[in-house]
């Protein structure tokens, strides 16, 4: 009962931070629409080459925007020494590592509504026929992408060159992640048969939840000195 | 046993600490016990291994050779029965700026799982003269008024330990007052307190015992009146 109490004190700790300072979501938003818009000027694309590209750009920009994310997540974290200020309470090193997650979480996926619907406007693309798959594959994928950013985030914040150390860190593990997610977002975009889809999705949950367990049970001793 | 009677035995020790930073020895075979009722002035130059005492003491330092116990046990054995005796305060303040005084209270008061913990962030905010300024984000208050808090920080669970780096930064004079009669008393509450601080004629107004550090090593633990202050370099 208690780490459930603590996940949730230290998610709304995360959102209330946030909501005072604006530093995270803001420039999430930004970076995502940014890249989008980009490279809509930089590819002048019919309808079948959208297609080809969408997934590919969808999840780059997801995976960008959440590097800034996770590297201010923790940033506010250094400052002042909260992180180890948690780190002397007597708590489950796994319960803040849940709360900090869920709040990577909601800032990523709201990241990700934005990023989306600007790509549906600016592509002329209608998302709608596939939403529910691709909300499942967004989510998995996020879940597994969110749970490397949280644990390596937590990493790089003790690091010198922490900015650059986190997706120096992050991209080659989640490398998988994220081929895994453009192939079953591929797939739900253009209509696949529901079987074909549903692989995909297993795929990218099932590497999505072997990542988050892993980073889950090594979060203790990241949190240590 | 009696639960008084077991927590009357725990005692914070730390058993021929070593600790490096490369090939800076910070600690050096440290030994050195402290039990509830003890007050305890640590004293040093800089680089001496204050710091990284505390740091040790309070687990967020874990000793490259030798052990930390609580209890007579190992620390990491049950580290949250141990956290959970411990209040420490150190040169920076675990403070969040974007959350009030209030609100970080409450924050940690939930890690610490208090019960009844608006009264319990009262009475933290009021002991330390707060209570005004407790709705105010950390980030508009000046360095005294967020050691003050960090301070509440430290008292708000009600610790058997009290690890203090140089506490007293920051404060006015009238806050300096207050500390050190809170101090001063925690003794006669069955509490124990270590902390440092560079004026040594204010550390020695509220301990019992000096521990004299340099680079790393204990040169004295004992009776402060006993303390050979000459030699040890305090008093010329």
């Amino acid at each position: 009962m208690h780490s459930l109490n603590v996940v949730w004190a230290v998610f709304a700790k995360d959102l209330r931070v946030e909501w005072r300072s604006r530093e995270t979501l803001a420039p999430m938003c930004v970076f995502g629409l940014l890249v989008v818009f980009l490279f809509n000027f930089a590819f002048e694309t019919a309808h079948e080459e959208t297609l080809r590209l969408l997934p590919g750009l969808l999840w780059i920009a997801f995976a960008f925007s959440g590097i800034l994310g996770f590297n201010r997540s923790f940033a506010a974290e250094r400052e002042n020494g909260c992180m180890e200020g948690m780190a002397l309470a007597p708590v489950d090193p796994s319960a803040i590592f849940v709360g900090k997650l869920m709040a990577n979480l909601v800032f990523l996926g709201v990241t990700e509504a934005v990023i989306v619907f600007a790509a549906a406007i600016w592509y002329n693309f209608s998302f709608l026929p596939s939403l529910g798959w691709l909300a499942l594959i967004v989510f998995f994928g996020t879940l597994g992408y969110a749970a490397l950013g949280t644990i390596f985030g937590a990493i790089a914040a003790n690091t010198r060159m922490r900015e650059v150390m986190l997706p120096v860190m992050q991209f080659p593990v989640a490398f998988w992640i994220l081929i895994l997610a453009v192939d079953a977002t591929s797939d739900a975009l253009r209509n696949a048969a529901s079987s074909e889809i549903s692989q995909g999705l297993f795929r990218v949950a099932g590497i999505s939840v072997i990542f988050a367990a892993v980073s889950f049970l090594l979060f203790e001793y990241v949190l240590e000195e | 046993m009696p639960l008084a009677a077991t927590r009357a035995n725990q005692a914070l020790e730390l058993f021929n600490v070593s600790k490096y930073f490369g090939d800076l020895e910070a600690l050096k075979g440290v030994r050195f016990q402290v039990a509830r009722g003890d007050s305890v002035l640590l004293f040093g130059p800089n680089g001496a291994g204050k710091t990284t005492l505390l740091r040790t003491l309070a687990a967020l330092s874990h000793p490259s050779e030798g052990e930390v116990r609580y209890g007579g046990q190992d620390f990491y054995k049950d580290p949250q029965t141990a956290k959970a005796a411990i209040g420490f305060v150190s040169h920076v303040t675990f403070l969040y700026g974007e959350l009030t005084a209030r609100e970080n209270l409450r924050f940690n008061g939930k890690l610490f799982g208090l019960h009844s913990l608006e009264e319990k962030i009262d009475r933290a905010l009021e002991l330390f003269a707060m209570q005004d300024r407790g709705n105010e984000p950390i980030r508009q208050l000046s360095r005294g008024l967020q050691q003050r808090a960090s301070l509440a920080r430290a008292f708000l669970h009600d610790p058997d330990f009290l690890l203090l780096d140089e506490p007293f930064t920051g404060l006015d004079a009238r806050a300096t007052d207050n500390l050190q009669s809170i101090l001063c008393h925690l003794p006669e509450q069955g509490k124990a307190v270590v902390f440092s601080v560079h004026d040594f004629e204010l550390g020695a107004s509220m301990a019992h015992r000096l521990v004299a550090l340099e680079r790393g090593s204990v040169r004295y633990d004992g009776e402060l009146k006993d303390a050979p202050l000459q030699t040890l370099g305090i008093k010329k």
